[in-house]
């Protein structure tokens, strides 16, 4: 009579170990996926001592540690590595990666002379400096005890410089040439419309324009040309003579002089210029700025679209539309939009939002700038705009479900309460079905936003560019310019992990760049999370 | 045919009042569920200003004729009925009659308190505002009579501004019934308002009923014999979707006509 129920061994349930399996799998890929990301965003900026390698060969190595892996077709049991030291000096180099058998190399020392550059062009170098030639025409050997801070402060004025120039080339001169574009599609509207008037009025602009444009770039070259240039007298690994002009340099250290303070500053200070400032070398180096700015908004824009167009679409869809088979059609339609490529909406985004929609708009709005501006389009191109549209109706499933299943979840009693006191339909949906959903309504537009935030594919078409000149929101009226095209993370990353031409120089950048993207996804996440939990607070306790 | 063992239903003898004595006419209704009979061949009048209470065993349909005054039942699919009901001599299911002004004019008290997750007050005037009400003296006003009539004022009146969700039970559902008689309607239909409430709370609501019936029509469906003997002055009897029998409380619980009502009504069924 012995049944498994009066057993005296306890029964373990196997099928909940199997659950836990399922999670655990799923835990551990994100885990080690986030681990390798964070891993090597990271350590980008940190400053490692640089060695310098002799080779058996002859060869003289001073470089960074970048990589170390198993050589091919190395025995398993015995396995031989190779290392990968980025040199830099790629003008001189050809290349500012160089891979090393482990077992050729003879010996390492780190000797305090080594200098680790930062350069506007040609990437880093890693040099040992010999003296260094100031502006003022003095002359300070590596011997000298003052020639970190020598070096340091021309370093900084030539930063400074750099500064005044980038203000006026970049921002007075591109204000100028603004105006120039404007005042020139004015005087080609004058001369085909013979307004006389008109014509000469724009042509005395244009030349005042000119005039100004003349002086900026005289005052632009003043600065370059202003004082004498200090210059970097170094030698390389080979022993050859490279002289470096301070100009060039936009960060300079001692790799095997600093300690672990000066090494966090070295790491805050570049973590600052990768967040803060906007990108050089083809995007491999500098900062990211105009990108994160760019994914922000767009991500921004993109959920303040979709919001309104889901929970309108899932009111009718739940509260209005008839059932019936044309209903359940709509439904499964709309789910099965979810699984439509990216790609596929990027097409048709294109298609329709840049070309009609847009082509329209020009036709209408922007003729003139059509007729006498070459056909330069300005919502007949991808831009902000249209990427926040694409992305939204992209993410629109996502929020029509969610905000039909949150209306669904409201108490039948809460609905019933509302109209049994004489409120019609619409103000029950208005007063009482949309407050009472606005949490569930909210994770759909946390889903929507973490799914357009990560999305390239699409955005590539309709007006995601590798480099913008200007961010979509400046100083000159509107401010805001949803035509502009912009910079994404996403897409940066593509862009440097597989269109760049020294993949090797940009691979610790894509990481960083992923780690970023996925800290911005957290935080936009997070602020509407806050949001929701705030909304969810007000109906805890509603006991129906 | 013995009177029922009735020591522990005590009566209160009916009052008459001055009314119509045909306020609320149901004549040969009947209403299904889809393939579903719910009702069958109901015919009663309900006078003005008194309490009625339906009652009879789970499924037996008075839910569904009590929503249906007010035509709740609407919101539910594939419905149809016959016959007809009638309020002060006007078709509830009169083309030219809406819906929103019907239940406007028949205030409802659910089985289970559903507060909006809003204040205490703006679910007092919430009738007022889907109406257009903005004037905020005149809603203070209105929550305050509402508030006084359903006896939460002297329990509530500080705490106007918190969340209707954090009151107890009984709390909750005389403030139902503040909400629903705020915007004064004639009638007011209460689903089992006291089953989920402990005695006290239930005896405050049916104190309220006894109070609230100088004013108001009131439809009662309820489960406790008890209370439809305390609080009704007339009481109808259903089983299985057919209306058993319909008189005055005294009648019923002393004297009743149907041995399906008596037996209903001293236990031994239902």
């Amino acid at each position: 009579m012995a049944s498994s129920s009066d057993s005296s061994t306890p029964r373990g349930e196997a099928w909940v170990w199997f659950t836990g399996l399922g999670l655990i799998i799923g835990l551990g890929m994100v885990i080690g996926l986030l681990s390798l990301v964070f891993v090597n965003g990271i350590t980008v900026f940190w400053a490692p001592p640089v060695p310098v390698a002799q080779v058996d060969d002859g060869r003289t190595i001073i470089g960074q540690l970048a990589q170390r892996r198993i050589r091919a077709g190395s025995p398993a049991d015995q396995p031989r590595y190779e290392l990968q030291y980025q040199v830099g000096l790629r003008e001189l180099n050809g290349n500012s990666y160089l891979w090393v058998d482990e077992t050729k190399i003879k010996a390492e020392a780190f000797p305090a002379d080594v200098l680790g550059l930062e350069r506007v062009e040609h990437g880093p170098a890693f040099v040992r400096p010999q003296s260094l030639r100031k502006s003022d025409g003095k002359v300070v050997l590596i011997t000298d005890s003052a020639f970190e801070s020598a070096l340091q402060a021309e370093v900084s004025a030539a930063a400074e410089v750099r500064e005044k120039f980038e203000e006026i080339t970049r921002h007075r001169i591109g204000d100028v040439n603004h105006e120039m574009d404007e005042a020139r599609v004015a005087l080609r509207r004058a001369e085909d419309l013979k307004l006389a008037d008109e014509i000469a009025v724009r042509r005395r602009q244009i030349e005042g324009l000119e005039e100004r444009f003349v002086i900026l770039k005289a005052e632009a070259q003043k600065i370059v040309n202003g004082g004498a240039v200090a210059l970097l007298d170094t030698k390389d690994a080979a022993g050859r003579e490279v002289v470096i002009p301070l100009t060039q340099i936009v960060r300079a250290w001692f790799p095997n002089r600093l300690d672990t303070w000066g090494r966090t500053q070295l790491f805050a200070s570049r973590l600052g210029e990768f967040i803060f400032d906007e990108p050089r070398e083809a995007n491999t180096e500098g900062g990211l700025m105009p990108a994160i700015f760019g994914t922000l908004v767009m991500t921004v824009f993109m959920s303040l679209m979709v919001t309104p167009f889901g929970v309108i679409t899932a009111i009718y869809l739940r509260e209005y539309a008839q059932k019936g088979p044309i209903l359940r059609i709509v439904r499964i339609s709309v789910n099965n939009l979810a699984g439509v490529p990216s790609i596929v909406f990027g097409v048709f985004g294109l298609g329709f939002f840049v070309y009609v929609l847009g082509g329209s708009i020009d036709q209408l709005f922007f003729s003139d700038q059509l007729k006498y501006n070459n056909n330069t389009p300005v919502f007949g191109t991808g831009g902000l705009l249209w990427c926040s549209l694409t992305l939204a109706l992209m993410t629109l499933p996502v929020v029509i479900v969610a905000t039909e299943e949150a209306l669904s979840a409201v108490p039948r009693g809460m609905r019933e309460a509302s109209l049994a006191t004489g409120a019609s339909k619409w103000q029950t949906i208005r007063d009482i079905l949309l407050p009472a959903s606005a949490p569930g309504i909210l994770t759909g537009v946390i889903l929507a936003m973490a799914r357009g935030a990560g999305e390239v594919a699409p955005l590539m078409l309709v007006g995601v560019v590798k480099l913008a000149p200007t961010l979509p929101f400046d100083g000159t009226a509107p401010f805001l310019h949803m035509d502009r095209k912009f910079m994404h993370l996403g897409f940066h990353v593509y862009d440097l992990g597989f269109q760049s031409p020294d993949s090797d120089a940009a691979r610790p950048m894509v990481f960083a760049t992923t780690l970023l993207l996925i800290v911005l996804i957290v935080f936009l996440n997070l602020g509407a999370i806050t949001i929701r939990n705030r909304l969810r607070a007000r109906f805890k306790g509603a006991s129906f | 045919m013995n009177p029922p063992s009735s020591s522990r239903i005590k009566v209160r003898p009916a009052t008459e009042r001055e009314g119509r004595k045909d306020y609320i006419t149901i004549k040969d209704y009947g209403f299904w569920y889809g393939q579903k009979k719910a009702l069958d061949a109901i015919s009663l009048d309900i006078p003005e200003r008194q309490v009625v209470a339906f009652i009879g065993p789970s499924g037996c349909g008075k839910s569904t004729l009590l929503r249906n005054l007010n035509r709740m039942n609407d919101l539910i699919d594939d419905i149809r009925h016959e016959g007809d009901i009638t309020i002060n001599g006007r078709s509830i299911y009169d083309p030219g009659l809406e819906v929103i002004s019907l239940r406007r004019r028949v205030g409802m008290v659910f089985q289970k308190s559903n507060p909006f997750p809003k204040s205490v007050f703006e679910n007092v005037v919430y009738a007022l505002r889907v109406v257009g009400v903005r004037d905020r003296a005149v809603l203070e006003e209105a929550c305050e009579t509402s508030l006084r009539k359903a006896a939460l004022w002297d329990e509530v009146k500080d705490r106007l501004d918190d969340s209707a969700l954090g009151l107890s039970g009984g709390q909750m559902q005389r403030l139902c019934i503040a909400r629903a008689i705020a915007n004064r309607p004639e009638i007011l239909l209460m689903d089992e308002p006291c089953s989920a409430l402990d005695p006290i709370a239930t005896g405050k609501i049916e104190e309220l009923i006894h109070e609230l019936k100088d004013q108001f029509t009131i439809v009662i469906v309820t489960h406790s014999m008890q209370q439809a003997a305390r609080v009704s002055d007339r009481t109808a009897f259903f089983y299985l979707g057919k209306q058993i029998e319909y008189d005055t409380t005294e009648k019923i619980f002393m004297n009743p006509s149907q041995a399906q009502t008596e037996a209903y009504i001293s236990g031994r069924f239902g």
